[in-house]
């Protein structure tokens, strides 16, 4: 191990070089070059979707991967993000609605860390399945007061449409690049949070909370900023959904599933990775829809689609366990391993 | 009066449900004691169980025979569990061998479904359901067969801990993996028994649940009952399991009843996360867990 | 790295972006897009619905080589029953040439899909369910809640409650309990049921099971110590079985218990086994494969090996039949707007047209082989639901029986309702009343 420290040094210059011109080559593509060539499809049902799921990874793995605090209910707080910008938006038109969508933010990490408090005592699984009370407590309260949906009799409400300033997103490439913007914003502000003391307190929490405490973190204040953090990215993530992809809000949406789902962006991303998290989400949004199509077109003859659909949810559930199994790190690290030995070979 | 022995039925009608909830979460409680996994993958071994019987005994085999060939199922998916998912992931933090048997809830579910279809069924274990009254209190018959199983169940697996080499060998490595191995006792084969005899529990639970609910893909959701309950109860303790399920069920009950309709009803999903929650601010391991020792 | 891997991965997408259109039909065909749901917790409805739909399809391009000519084809997208699944089917479908109409078959997935139909010009039936303001076509063009909208719906429970009664004036001082499900639609109908008490004098109390429902020990003992007249079942899914399962625990009878749309299904029944019978549940479809048009499906359909559903038991089922009349009301449609655009491929839009016009009175209804299936529907460009009459049907153990005459629910007591809604959301969304001029016009 100590023999590559210097060598690593040496490069580490040139290296964040590359990583900088990579985010930026990615930043182009993205800002740039997909909204002049892709389909209507590719932005309404991969690239929204996959973007919100993604922002949704930054902020659990926040939690979960830097500091160390299982959730099992992210899609609460996505329900409270979705449902704040809605309320925020309908009751005080004046504010402009990216002022709406911070609130919700905030909205969603004051219930963040109302839901955090059990962390200060509890550990492991015990702290998990108590995040369970914010997934099932969240959803009734929604369901429950009609004021959160305006009285709406049905329950569900319809999206407005985005807007920044006198600027209207409706169409498929606007709503991706509003949810492009808002998620490059967070992401970069995320990665800066890992960068600083913050993060770095995060992750002392999550190795050794003894020892961190001995150093002189403040372990109670860094758990709760972590719940707060995370939820409100994760609210956000959740207003991107609703009102971006969606286009419509619903607390069925936001159920345990979607929890679950965003425990497995980050794990087959990568824990504690930013990267990781878009990855995962990648994966999880783009993998089934292509087993389905493939198995579809391949299948689709023989055997009927519910036998397509079913093995699919097998397939998933396998890789998953082959993920945790063969590369715990997650998809990440598989391409930081790839990386190096692209970079390694002699040029 | 009325309100009196309207207050018992409730608290009894909560008590038996309880007991239900017990059943599931014993499955959840004797994987985590070897293996330290909370095995999230119980509700979908317990819909893998009931519908493997209920398929079978639909096609004509008789109920003991499904049993028994539902069984052997169980033992091999038991000891496939362990080769593929527990072995290779030894060593690993207890984090990700949650997520693990996330995923393998997955492949249960799907593969059940895909081997026995989606059709729901219905299930008739032959008891009737005839309510009876004691005193003024309606008490049903089926829930009092399900507590009794369940007493019987607990009976058989106290048994057969204590009695049993097998059992011995799984109170060692509960104890301590490291000196369990260390006297050369084979963590894997005991792994590999206690899935397969949770997979009996989940049998049992599925068949009892199966029948009030039909057997269908909501099966698996019934976990969400016995989470609070494991919370409650400690996760290692299966003493713990059956007071957790107990007071669950009770409290759970009488708060729909008579703090329900203040708050618009519907409180049942969340309330027993809260009580357990509550709880847990006191107690942090539950009831009867261990206490949680950290090393440094 | 990263690089190539989301090119790699906008390669990808953009070859799956191409896929639908490699699909592409051709002459004249009239293409229906199912966002159909064969797994999950619901595929047993999925299968039934999109099942009868698919065989009445069948039948049509079978027997009669089409509408006029004009074949009728489809493609499902599996949603399980999720909303973002239903839109990535829509998104992936929407482009197909030639598209009658949508029909999901989900609330959810209807919600999400009101804006994006609109834009697109093409109509969205959610027979038998949906939003029920979207009866009200000066406001929601593209939406159609065929037969039945849950406002008609409860409606017509307390007028047959009614007629059990000897008249809706002896339902005075009776008792009703509503025992919902704890979501949106379970809540949908709790002022509906409010209101009707209020009219006619009889007591209602409205309680809330958690999803999914499987326990119910609480909300039952309550029911017990109310000791009602009747309890109106509005479930979902499991929450059906053990309602009746703990109905019978607590000593409440089955033939007093009455289910709502979602609540009558053999799939509701069966995993309950006797604690049912007796059980009786609204319906727009009687069920049963003895109707002319279920006849035929068996005969030239499933005969010949093309029959969707995989056990031919399932024939007559509710979700079948539900599927069949779903058939029916698309291909008359479909017909009538032929009448007026000519024997072609239609636009979305002239199939709006179509279900604007869609009046099938008895006789019309006879002769395509459905009498006592369903009874007649009547939409016009302001009432997008149709008049459509129910009847109740009762559980004997193994099959559906029909127990009552066709009931209209009260529809002018329902329409101010419905309109303060639907205004309410046109204003909300800056849309303009339409007129009875605005429905002729029809955009190709």
């Amino acid at each position: 191990m100590s023999i590559s420290v210097t060598p690593s040094i040496e490069r580490s210059l040139p290296r964040a070089a590359i990583g900088g011109l990579t985010v930026a080559a990615i930043l182009f593509i993205a800002f740039v070059v997909l909204p002049s060539v892709g389909s209507d499809y590719l932005f309404e049902a991969i690239l929204t979707p996959f973007l919100a799921l993604a922002l949704a990874g930054v902020g659990l793995n926040l939690l979960t991967g830097y500091a160390g605090q299982v959730s099992l209910g992210s899609a609460a707080f996505m329900a409270v993000g979705a449902f704040a910008a809605y309320n925020f938006n309908l009751r005080v038109p004046e504010l402009p609605f990216l002022v709406s969508i911070v609130l919700a933010g905030l909205t969603a990490a004051g219930i963040g860390l109302i839901f955090g408090l059990p962390s200060l005592r509890l550990r492991g699984f015990y702290l998990a399945v108590s995040t369970l009370a914010a997934q099932f407590f969240v959803q009734w309260a929604l369901t429950k007061f009609g004021w959160f949906s305006n009285d709406n009799p049905s329950g569900i409400i319809n999206a407005p449409p985005l807007k920044i300033a006198s600027v209207t997103f409706d169409t498929a490439v606007g709503r991706y690049l509003f949810s492009l913007g808002i998620v490059t914003v967070l992401t970069f502000l995320a990665w800066r949070l890992t960068r600083a003391q913050t993060g770095r307190n995060f992750i002392a929490v999550r190795d050794n909370q003894t020892a961190a405490r001995v150093i002189g973190v403040p372990v109670l204040r860094t758990k709760l900023l972590a719940f707060a953090v995370s939820s409100f990215i994760i609210g956000v993530a959740g207003v991107l959904w609703a009102f971006a992809y969606l286009r419509t809000v619903e607390p069925a949406g936001f159920n345990l599933d979607r929890s679950f789902q965003i425990l497995f962006i980050i794990i087959i991303g990568g824990l504690a990775s930013i990267r990781g998290a878009f990855l995962g989400a990648g994966f999880i949004v783009v993998f089934p829809l292509l087993l389905s199509r493939l198995g579809g077109e391949l299948l689709g003859g023989i055997v009927d689609s519910g036998v397509v659909e079913m093995s699919q949810r097998i397939v998933i559930g396998a890789l998953i366990i082959l993920f945790l199994i063969a590369e715990p790190k997650g998809l990440a690290e598989l391409g930081r391993r790839a990386a190096r030995r692209l970079g390694g070979r002699p040029t | 009066m009325e309100d009196v022995q309207f207050f018992i039925e409730v608290l009894v009608g909560g008590l038996l449900s309880g007991v239900m909830y017990s059943l599931v979460a014993i499955g959840f409680v004797l994987i985590y004691k070897t293996s330290g996994v909370l095995n999230f993958a119980q509700g979908a071994l317990l819909l893998f169980a009931a519908l493997t019987f209920v398929s079978l005994h639909e096609r004509g085999v008789p109920f003991w025979a499904s049993i028994g060939l539902t069984l052997v199922l169980l033992a091999i998916l038991g000891t496939l569990i362990e080769r593929v998912v527990l072995r290779p992931l030894v060593n690993q933090p207890p984090i990700t061998l949650f997520l693990a048997t996330l995923g393998l809830s997955y492949v249960i579910e799907g593969g059940a479904q895909l081997l026995w279809g989606t059709q729901v069924h219905g299930l008739d274990l032959g008891i009737d359901d005839v309510p009876f009254e004691v005193g003024g209190v309606l008490i049903s018959s089926f829930d009092l067969f399900a507590a009794a199983t369940a007493a019987l169940m607990v009976a058989l697996i106290t048994l057969f801990f204590r009695y049993t080499r097998i059992g011995l060998a799984f109170r060692a490595v509960a104890d301590d993996p490291f000196a369990a191995l260390a006297v050369g006792l084979r963590l894997t084969r005991i792994w590999a028994i206690v899935w397969t005899a949770s997979g009996v529990v989940a049998l049992v639970a599925g068949l009892l649940w199966g029948a009030r609910l039909g057997v269908q893909f909501s099966l698996s959701l019934v976990v969400l009952k016995a989470l609070p309950v494991l919370v409650l109860g400690g996760f290692d303790s299966i003493a713990g399991a059956i007071i957790g399920g107990l007071l669950v069920g009770a409290t759970e009950k009488l708060a729909e009843v008579y703090i329900g309709p203040f708050l618009g009803g519907g409180i049942e999903s969340w309330f027993a996360y809260v009580v357990a929650l509550a709880f847990l601010l006191v107690r942090p391991s539950g009831l009867f867990g261990q206490k949680l020792v950290e090393r440094v | 790295m990263s690089l190539s891997r989301l090119l790699k991965a906008t390669a990808l997408s953009a070859a799956l972006a191409l896929l639908p259109l490699s699909t592409a039909a051709f002459a004249d065909e009239q293409f229906f897009p199912l966002q159909s749901y064969r797994v999950g917790p619901y595929a047993a409805g999925g299968t039934g619905f999109f099942g009868g739909f698919i065989d009445y399809l069948n039948l049509i391009n079978i027997r009669d080589g089409g509408v006029n000519g004009v074949k009728l084809t489809w493609d499902e997208g599996e949603t399980q029953y999720e909303v973002e699944k239903g839109v990535e089917v829509y998104e992936r479908f929407k482009n197909h040439p030639g598209i009658a109409t949508w029909n999901p078959l989900s609330v959810g997935i209807a919600y999400a899909l009101i804006d994006r139909v609109t834009a697109d010009k093409v109509p969205l039936l959610t027979i038998n369910h949906g939003r029920t303001d979207s009866t009200d076509g000066r406001v929601f063009k593209y939406i159609f809640p065929l037969l039945l909208n849950p406002y008609s719906e409860t409606s017509g429970i307390i007028n047959y409650l009614g007629t059990k009664e000897g008249g809706l004036d002896k339902l005075k001082g009776k008792k009703i309990v509503v025992l919902y499900h704890g979501s949106p639609y379970g809540k949908e109908t709790i002022p509906i049921y409010e209101l009707l008490a209020k009219k006619y004098g009889f007591e209602v109390q409205q309680i809330e099971v958690p999803h999914p429902g499987n326990e119910q020990q609480a909300q039952w003992l309550t029911i017990r110590r109310a000791k009602p007249d009747y309890v109106v079942l509005r479930g979902w899914g499991v929450m059906n079985p053990v309602a009746l399962k703990t109905a019978q625990k607590t000593g409440f009878p089955a033939d007093r218990i009455i289910g709502n749309v979602w609540s009558n299904s053999e799939e509701d029944v069966i995993p309950a086994g006797d604690a049912a019978k007796g059980y009786t549940a609204i319906t727009t479809q009687a069920s049963g494969a003895q109707y002319p048009v279920l006849q035929e499906i068996q005969k030239v359909v499933y005969d010949a090996g093309k029959g969707n559903l995989e056990d031919k038991k399932r024939i007559g089922s509710v979700y079948h039949n539900l599927g069949v009349v779903n058939g029916i009301l698309n291909v008359e449609a479909i017909r009538i707007a032929q009448e007026k655009f000519g024997k072609r491929t239609l636009t979305g839009d002239e199939v709006r047209w179509g279900l604007e016009h869609l009046k099938l009175d008895p006789a019309r209804v006879e002769a395509l082989g459905a009498k006592g299936l369903f009874h007649s529907i009547n939409v016009t460009w302001d009432n997008h639901e149709g008049d459509g009459l129910v009847t109740f049907q009762q559980w004997d153990g193994s099959k559906w029986n029909v127990v009552s005459d066709w009931i209209a629910p009260d529809w002018a007591l329902l329409r101010p309702i419905i309109e303060k809604s639907s205004e309410a959301y046109a204003k909300e969304h800056n849309i303009p009343l339409r007129t009875a001029a605005d429905a002729d016009q029809v955009t190709n």
